[in-house]
């Protein structure tokens, strides 16, 4: 069972998924501001998505790439390696978040600095850069708008692209009225919670910071492997403030992340701002390649439970992720619980199976993962790499440890469903005990019957109809008729 | 041809008047249905939950009930997606005959005989839930709407968000009931949105949910399986007092 880290303590790791769930669909502000902004992003996606004449063919063509890669990731990674070396970078390799930390702190340390910007990433979030470099002494600070919203309000990401998600402006007004000063520039002492009066707050802010910080510490979104270049792309223009200006720029990203030519840039450069901000094109597209004379750039290659999800012949899909998160715009389940409930940076569909998968399924809410779905399928039919995330689901299923009770009632089930015989003498019993049957079930059952009437029973099954009247040949007209 | 009616064990069980429509839709149309008293489950719920082994086994049961057929019918979404999806995953070798002549019950009618007006006649206000294995698991892309435009005397009203799952999910509704719950407070309030008398769907399971949230807040509105309605007739029309007592009786 592996141990990854996945950046995400506290209250939603010591109860299952289900549990999370419920508090926060008890939460009505929560769920409006889920509801409103996923709506907004899902409705803007499937019109730009809807206006190319060939989606399916780059989306088949997006998996294809990236399963070619995972394919040969040993021999890309050595080649990205040789490429960026050669470009003037250095390359670190980390087997998991405590040495790709320890490498990082021990970068930054070297350059003397105490303080770095940050580029938003998932991939440091992940194994909880932020902790582990104030652990050393050194201050992050994020400059992605709402990563910043995060950090000021000393709260979790919810959400892959918009980490506030779970915060309406009156929220944001608030949080950067009383913890602005505490981390820079304080917010005007008039800000409203007018969205052009918060973003200018958060520039002035983060202006400051960008003129004086000397160390950078980025993600990217690919890596190519024959040129050496990483890409990254984004709407502010705050990771590329932290990608030109300081002097040391420092890059964690995932092995996954490797595209072989820049060529094949051309359909991923298609398919993500589409898929993920619902935009043609993404305002800043950022791509660098080693380093200048006076600068300094090093990759760190972040494994962290990769190799063994690339084991995995099901599991594996979950690799070609780019991180778009057009499958938690449009999760039912997502809308409604919201991405804390997911104990992970990683929330929606793409966590319930790449989390479970990283982390193992040794804790109770890692176990509930595969579980937080309904199956309902609208995660596959947007990803843009077509991760079939309803097939690991069930796949994971599979191999987590199953509770007592159910696996005894799925084995009594099993055993009435092996015999026809056994099926029908059960739908005999249960068509005699029906007037017996409580409104409101007791035990696990209550859970359908809290909520949900249950249907009532028919006094024939409608195989025993058919014995009786040969196929409603002969005999009486059915009892429990044809309309309901 | 040689056709079968794979009932489905919730239909069997729960929903025998599916079952019966099923039957008297395709007589009337001219197929003689058999039913193959051996079938059981597909094994949905129990691969879905996490029991691939049992699955398997009901996987390969499937395919010798039903391999001798030119093609199976089944009046269910999601049981029908269960068998075209999964088995080939699941069994390949065992159910690699059967599962392409597995069609749903819209797919048979227009796809196969080549019908979209059965001959139904059913006067009331209808809306139609597509149910998620309908639609992106099989595909049926307007097919019930097609049936259902053709039914005289129903006027099909349009359901909004109908795309959204309902939260039915086979164990989900248990395993995680208040999301569960919260979906289909949306979709009931979307079904009310429409002022329809009848919820129709090519799902029982899926029904079963959203029916027993509308009995449980006294709403009114009827669940109607899509073989119900297209097996209505004037005939049925003005008998359907019966069915509808002994349903609503304790």
């Amino acid at each position: 069972m592996s141990r990854t880290f996945l950046g995400m303590p506290g209250r939603a790791l010591e109860r299952g998924f289900p549990a999370n769930a419920a508090a926060a669909v008890r939460d009505s502000q929560l769920r409006f501001n889920l509801r409103k902004a996923t709506r907004t992003i899902r409705g803007k996606r499937a019109s730009v998505v809807a206006e190319l004449p060939d989606w399916e063919g780059l989306r088949q063509a997006g998996k294809s790439i990236k399963d070619h890669t995972l394919r040969n990731l040993d021999r890309y990674l050595l080649q990205l390696e040789g490429a960026v070396t050669a470009a003037g970078g250095h390359v670190h390799w980390a087997r998991d978040a405590d040495e790709a930390n320890r490498i990082v702190a021990g970068l930054v340390k070297a350059t003397g600095e105490t303080e770095v910007v940050k580029v938003k990433s998932m991939a440091t979030q992940e194994i909880g850069l932020n902790e582990a470099l104030a652990a050393e002494g050194v201050t992050a600070y994020e400059t992605d708008l709402a990563e910043l919203i995060v950090q000021l309000g000393d709260d979790w990401p919810s959400h892959i692209l918009v980490p506030a998600i779970h915060r309406n402006r009156a929220e944001i007004r608030e949080i950067f009225r009383k913890r602005m000063g505490e981390w820079g520039r304080p917010a005007p002492e008039d800000l409203t919670d007018d969205p052009r009066a918060l973003a200018e707050a958060a520039r002035l802010h983060l202006r400051e910071r960008f003129l004086s910080t000397k160390v950078a510490i980025s993600g990217a979104n690919f890596m190519i492997a024959e040129t050496g270049t990483l890409v990254v792309l984004e709407s502010e223009g705050n990771g590329r403030m932290c990608l030109t200006l300081p002097r040391t720029l420092i890059s964690v990203v995932g092995i996954e992340k490797i595209l072989p030519t820049w060529r094949d840039l051309e359909v991923f450069l298609q398919l993500l701002p589409r898929s993920s901000t619902g935009e043609r094109m993404n305002p800043y597209t950022s791509t660098w390649t080693g380093a200048t004379e006076g600068q300094e750039f090093h990759l760190v290659l972040l494994d962290n439970g990769r190799t063994d999800v690339l084991a995995d012949e099901v599991g594996r899909q979950a690799l070609r992720c780019i991180r778009c998160s057009a499958c938690l715009n449009v999760c039912p389940v997502y809308e409604r619980a919201g991405g804390h409930a997911y104990g992970s940076v990683y929330p929606g569909p793409i966590g319930a199976i790449l989390t479970p998968q990283l982390r193992g399924m040794g804790s109770e809410l890692d176990r509930s993962l595969p579980y937080a779905s309904s199956l309902c399928g609208a995660c596959y039919e947007v990803c843009p790499v077509a991760i079939d995330i309803p097939e690991v689901l069930v796949d994971l299923r599979a191999k987590a440890r199953h509770p007592r009770a159910e696996r005894l009632g799925m084995a009594a089930a099993g055993w009435i469903f092996n015999r026809p015989e056994r099926l029908a003498l059960a739908q005999r019993a249960g068509g005699r005990l029906r007037r017996f049957v409580p409104k409101r079930l007791p035990g696990p059952m209550s859970a359908w019957t809290d909520t949900r009437d249950i249907p009532d029973i028919p006094r024939e099954s409608f195989r025993d109809w058919w014995d009786r009247t040969g196929g409603g040949q002969t005999g009486t007209e059915p009892r429990d008729g044809a309309a309901r | 041809m040689r056709v079968a009616l794979f009932i489905t064990c919730v239909n069997d069980t729960l929903f025998p008047g599916t079952g019966k429509a099923t039957v008297t839709l395709l007589r009337r149309l001219g197929v003689d249905v058999a039913f193959p008293r051996a079938q059981t489950c597909c094994g949905q719920m129990h691969v879905n939950t996490g029991y691939r082994e049992e699955g398997v086994r009901l996987a390969r049961h499937f395919a010798e009930v039903f391999g001798g057929y030119d093609a199976v019918v089944v009046p269910s979404g999601s049981c029908g997606a269960m068998v075209r999806e999964q088995y080939p995953r699941l069994a390949p070798a065992a159910t690699e005959e059967v599962v392409p002549k597995v069609y749903e019950l819209s797919e048979f009618l227009i796809d196969v005989l080549g019908v979209t007006d059965v001959g139904a006649y059913y006067p009331h206000r209808v809306t139609y839930h597509p149910t998620c294995h309908s639609l992106r698991g099989l595909h049926l892309g307007d097919r019930p709407l097609r049936l259902l435009r053709n039914v005289r005397g129903l006027e099909l009203v349009p359901l909004p968000g109908a795309e959204e799952c309902c939260g039915f999910g086979g164990t989900f509704a248990v395993k995680n009931p208040a999301i569960s719950a919260a979906m289909c407070a949306d979709k009931v309030g979307n079904v009310m949105a429409t002022g329809a008398q009848v919820l129709c769907a090519a799902d029982n399971s899926c029904l079963m949910h959203i029916g027993g949230t509308l009995t449980r807040q006294k709403t009114g509105v009827k669940i109607m399986h899509l073989a119900e309605i297209l097996a209505a007739t004037e005939a049925t029309e003005d008998a359907p007092a019966a069915a509808t007592i002994e349903r609503s009786a304790p």
